[in-house]
């Protein structure tokens, strides 16, 4: 009874939709072909290649898999993978090699860098599916603009939205009461407390957002950073930010000697008491941490006054899929209410929802209500405002000159 | 019994993969690489290569801490037995280190990192008596900027490795007379076989100790976990560069594995160059008839240093035995809080699935390395017994090229050609798949299953298969009933060797599998970035296990096939 209410409300949703797009010209082929879809997808295998470092993550998508075999009869295999680069580069060979269908990916977890590289390189199949889906009436097109501007590239419904980021710090509040709250308090902090810092090694994703973060706060035009970089002004706009981080390092962990690899590594660091402050880019991820037993239940969530960075992460479908229909039933249930609220709850995952919860239906807004987000997390309200990312240009130009400054001891 | 196809076969199996592998990784190198839209040829990823800050010192960094463990390694390994060789410590030492051949490169790694980082078990041992100690202590220990940590992580793979070549290669010489005559000439016995014993040893383990050389200075996991980040050795810049979205990085990627292949080289050289010197060194030293009887201090600083190195690989083991059962273990309990079996539990469905892949790929590439070794080892005894003609003289001059061939997968770096054989792979569309991982496993499996049983096979006592043939026999008869079954403990051996290697395998696993086939290894790496200590924990043991198993297995097999064969001897 339940399964056949949702369809009648992604029907009438998909209706709405074709209403209110209808004079869109992508919309031609419109999503009144999902039935075939659905019957395509009927018996594929779809291979999903995803970040498999969280094991609180895989085992979400555990529970997908069992949702589409029962539901949609599409078989979902995660293929853990360690850097999303590395897919990139696989369906790159597969390009190289000529092989145009039956490619090994069939589902990509993905945004920003790597997307613009897959979108400039046509390694994506065209068509604007992920508009054409049932479920995308229901996402927040408008209150969260970045499902369709991935880091400034306009998206082109070429990937589908899963889940909203936004970069949250956190400390243990038995060891360090009062968190620093802005980026002079957090380079006063270290100075007096050296080695209690540190952030992960750029070209890491997390790193590299802590650069953007504070260049987004130190530039004295934070609107220069929706554009590409301009090679000729480029030293000048981040003459600050290098300032700032030249007066940091010597007082990071290790004197900014090393750095941990990953944003996992720096909670690990937060857990064994090396450092007194670590951030994630999921608002759910300390009380997700703490409900596994993995940081003591005295670490609390802050953010940085004048706000933090935020974005969205997306499934993207390569060129050669060899289950595209699959791969869009995947990607249309990752956005339902359902399996958006379970993605939420931190007790789950803790990653926050694409969708316009205000907008669903009561039963599927009850869903996101009933969500205990534990002492350590902090509901959409508490999170402050969220900057925009920059555009995909300034990552590349910020980590060579990191690198370059920083990179050779 | 001539097989005469084999050899070829095997050369074909061993070199051509590297040498497609090499070409296709050359032309991106010279600016061809069609879908990036490079249509070369250009110099212009060398000079690309070229600005890369901190490229000299990445290059040296490969260079040092490769020539340093492999240095380290082997003389510790040749000082242990100038000065303990046959003694009950040895002995002792030796049952230590033997299973450490069984662990795979990151699982070592990642049992070390668990034990010497500041907040690991050594500084929770000291922790109770320095007050300082109550929070982990800021010392830069992993990732230091001179490799130290690397070069000890991979002295203590390499050391089993050496110490078993060498006593494979002291078999192979007469090490006991020279012993006893350079001691009744009055030298020590560290100076008597460094004088009489290690020359001749050192010929016998030369190509070894150059494929620990190749391996040390472009390792990429051990260098993940242990190494120093700013800037890492080569190997990890190129597998980083290879793997980055930004496609003009995998032209440059291309020349700096090009690169990789000249750094590992040139380590060769300097190795080569050594030997020279060392030569030289040795004909002095021997003239000069210095007897250096009092080699106590030597002989007892080398006998603690390699039972340290044996102690600190099992308190790895046990580091990451107790993760894996650890729930709230803080900084610095000694032991975790509480002993739980959740994360195996937790993991048990991706292991199930894991594992048969790991034994899939494993067992398929060894029972195939098996398989052509014994064709390759039948083919050539059959040579000896026809020799004589000139014609078969020139086989056994091909015999010993296809023996130095063996060590070409071991002496080329892998980040040179596996990218490479990734396009070859896709151009006959074997990619992704199980077969084609089991294909490129085979080219690393093949040279350990034929160094493991190249020896035994040639010591057999040809005195069995004369009577059998002399009885009326068909060679046929002989290989079956004599020569098989008398073979079986060496076999099964080699075969768990071969499956061993293939389970450490990540590298050739994740770029041939496309990420499709999921391994052990594939998983503990992927794990491994996300700092999740007690899975990475779980999946590390697992890797380690598989191995022992097989082992234990070989061990079991032939005294519970052929029990009156190999069973034990009545008393």
């Amino acid at each position: 009874m339940q399964v056949i209410r949702r369809r009648f409300l992604q029907g009438l949703a998909a209706v709405s939709l074709v209403a209110v797009l209808a004079t869109g010209p992508t919309l031609a082929a419109g999503p009144d072909d999902w039935a075939g879809i659905k019957e395509d997808a009927k018996g594929q295998t779809v291979y999903f290649h995803a970040w498999g470092g969280e094991p609180r993550i895989n085992a979400y998508i555990d529970w997908v898999a069992g949702e589409l075999k029962e539901q949609y009869g599409v078989t979902l295999e995660h293929v853990k993978v360690d850097d999303t680069a590395n897919v990139v580069a696989r369906v790159l060979a597969e390009k190289t090699a000529g092989k145009t269908s039956g490619g090994a990916v069939d589902l990509v977890w993905i945004n920003g860098e790597n997307f613009a590289a897959m979108k400039r390189e046509g390694l994506l199949q065209a068509g604007a599916w992920a508009e054409r889906l049932p479920n995308w009436a229901l996402v927040d097109v408008e209150g969260k603009p970045t499902v369709r501007r991935d880091f400034g590239v306009p998206t082109d419904g070429l990937e589908s939205p899963w889940g909203m980021a936004k970069l949250v710090f956190m400390h243990d509040s038995a060891r360090l009461a009062e968190a620093p709250a802005s980026l002079q308090a957090l380079a006063e902090f270290a100075k007096a407390n050296p080695g209690r810092f540190t952030y992960p090694q750029p070209p890491n994703f997390h790193g590299s957002t802590f650069l953007k973060q504070a260049l987004a706060t130190l530039i004295d035009d934070p609107a220069r950073l929706q554009q590409p970089v301009d090679p000729a002004r480029f030293d000048a706009d981040t003459a600050k930010l290098f300032a700032w981080l030249d007066a940091l390092h010597p007082h990071l962990w290790r004197s900014g000697r090393a750095f941990p690899a990953s944003a996992a590594a720096l909670r690990q660091l937060l857990a064994d008491g090396e450092i007194d402050i670590a951030f994630s880019f999921n608002p759910g991820d300390a009380s997700a941490a703490i409900a596994a037993g993995e940081l003591p239940d005295t670490v609390r969530s802050f953010v940085l006054e004048g706000g933090t960075i935020g974005n969205t992460h997306f499934v993207a479908i390569p060129f050669n899929s060899s289950a595209s229909a699959g791969a869009k039933v995947v990607a249309n249930f990752l956005l339902s209410p359902e399996a958006q609220a379970r993605k939420e709850d931190p007790a789950v995952w803790g990653d926050p929802t694409v969708l316009d919860v205000a907008a669903l239906p009561d039963a599927d807004r009850a869903r996101f209500a009933a969500i205990d987000r534990g002492a350590a997390g902090l509901g959409p309200e508490a999170l402050g405002p969220t900057l925009p990312e920059p555009h995909p240009s300034w990552m590349d130009a910020l980590e060579a000159a990191w690198a370059k400054r920083y990179g050779v001891q | 019994m001539r097989l005469r196809p084999v050899p070829g076969l095997v050369a074909l199996v061993l070199a051509g993969p590297i040498a497609l592998g090499l070409v296709w990784t050359g032309l991106p190198a010279l600016g061809i690489l069609p879908a990036a839209g490079a249509t070369g040829p250009s110099l212009a990823p060398f000079a690309q290569l070229l600005e890369t800050p901190g490229l000299a010192r990445s290059v040296l960094l490969s260079l040092g801490t490769g020539l340093a463990a492999t240095a380290l390694s082997l003389a510790l390994v040749l000082v242990l037995l100038a000065g303990w060789l046959d003694s009950a410590p040895f002995t002792g030492l030796r049952r230590l280190l033997s299973p450490l051949l069984a662990v795979p490169h990151a699982a070592a790694a990642l049992g070390l990192a668990l034990v010497i980082a500041p907040s690991g078990l050594l500084i929770r041992l000291a922790a109770p008596f320095d007050a300082d100690l109550a929070r982990p202590p800021d010392w830069l220990i992993l990732q230091d900027p001179l490799g130290l940590s690397l070069v000890l992580g991979l002295v203590l793979k390499e050391v089993p490795f050496l110490l078993l070549m060498a006593l494979a290669g002291l078999n192979q010489i007469d090490a006991q007379p020279r012993m006893r005559l350079a001691q009744s000439l009055g030298y020590g016995r560290v100076a008597g076989f460094c004088l009489a014993v290690a020359p001749p040893l050192y010929r016998q383990m030369r190509l070894p100790v150059l494929a620990v050389l190749a391996f040390s200075t472009s390792v990429v996991d051990m260098a993940l976990i242990l190494g120093p980040t700013l800037p890492p050795t080569l190997a990890v810049q190129v597998t980083r560069w290879m793997g980055d979205p930004d496609l003009a990085l995998r032209l440059k990627g291309a020349a700096g594995a090009v690169l990789q292949l000249g750094v590992s080289l040139a380590a060769i050289a300097v190795c080569i160059a050594g030997e020279r010197l060392a030569a030289r060194l040795w004909r002095t030293l021997g003239s000069r008839g210095v007897r250096a009887r009092k080699d106590g201090i030597v002989r007892g600083t080398v006998l603690v240093l390699v039972a340290a190195l044996a102690l600190l690989a099992l308190a790895g083991l046990a580091a990451l035995v107790l993760w894996s059962v650890a729930a709230g273990w803080r900084y610095p309990d000694l032991l975790p809080s509480r002993i739980v079996a959740t994360h195996w539990l937790q993991a048990a469905p991706d292991l199930g699935t894991a594992i048969s892949t790991t034994l899939a790929a494993g067992l398929a590439a060894s029972l195939v390395a098996g398989v052509l070794v014994v064709a390759l080892l039948q083919d050539r005894q059959g040579e000896e017994k026809d020799a004589g003609h000139d014609a078969e003289r020139a086989d056994g001059r091909a015999s010993r090229w296809l023996d130095r061939l063996m060590f070409l997968p071991l002496l080329v770096p892998q980040v040179a050609f596996l990218f490479g054989l990734q396009v070859l792979f896709l151009d006959i569309g074997l990619d992704g798949s199980l077969p084609a991982v089991m294909l490129a496993h085979l080219v690393f499996v093949l040279p350990y299953v034929f160094l493991s049983l190249r020896d035994p096979w040639s010591a057999l006592d040809p005195r069995f298969e004369q009577v059998a043939t002399s009885l009326g026999a068909s060679r046929a008869r002989v290989f079956w009933r004599i020569r098989l079954p008398l073979m079986l403990p060496a076999l099964a051996t080699a075969l768990a060797l071969g499956l061993a290697v293939s389970v450490s395998l990540y590298l050739p696993t994740l770029l041939i599998g496309g990420g499709r086939v999921v391994t052990l290894t594939t998983e503990a790496v992927a794990l491994a970035s996300g700092g999740n200590r007690p899975l990475i924990a779980v999946h590390a043991l697992m890797q380690l296990l598989l191995p022992c198993l097989a082992f234990a297995a070989a061990a079991l097999a032939p005294r519970l096939l052929l029990p009156r064969l190999h069973g034990r001897r009545p008393t």
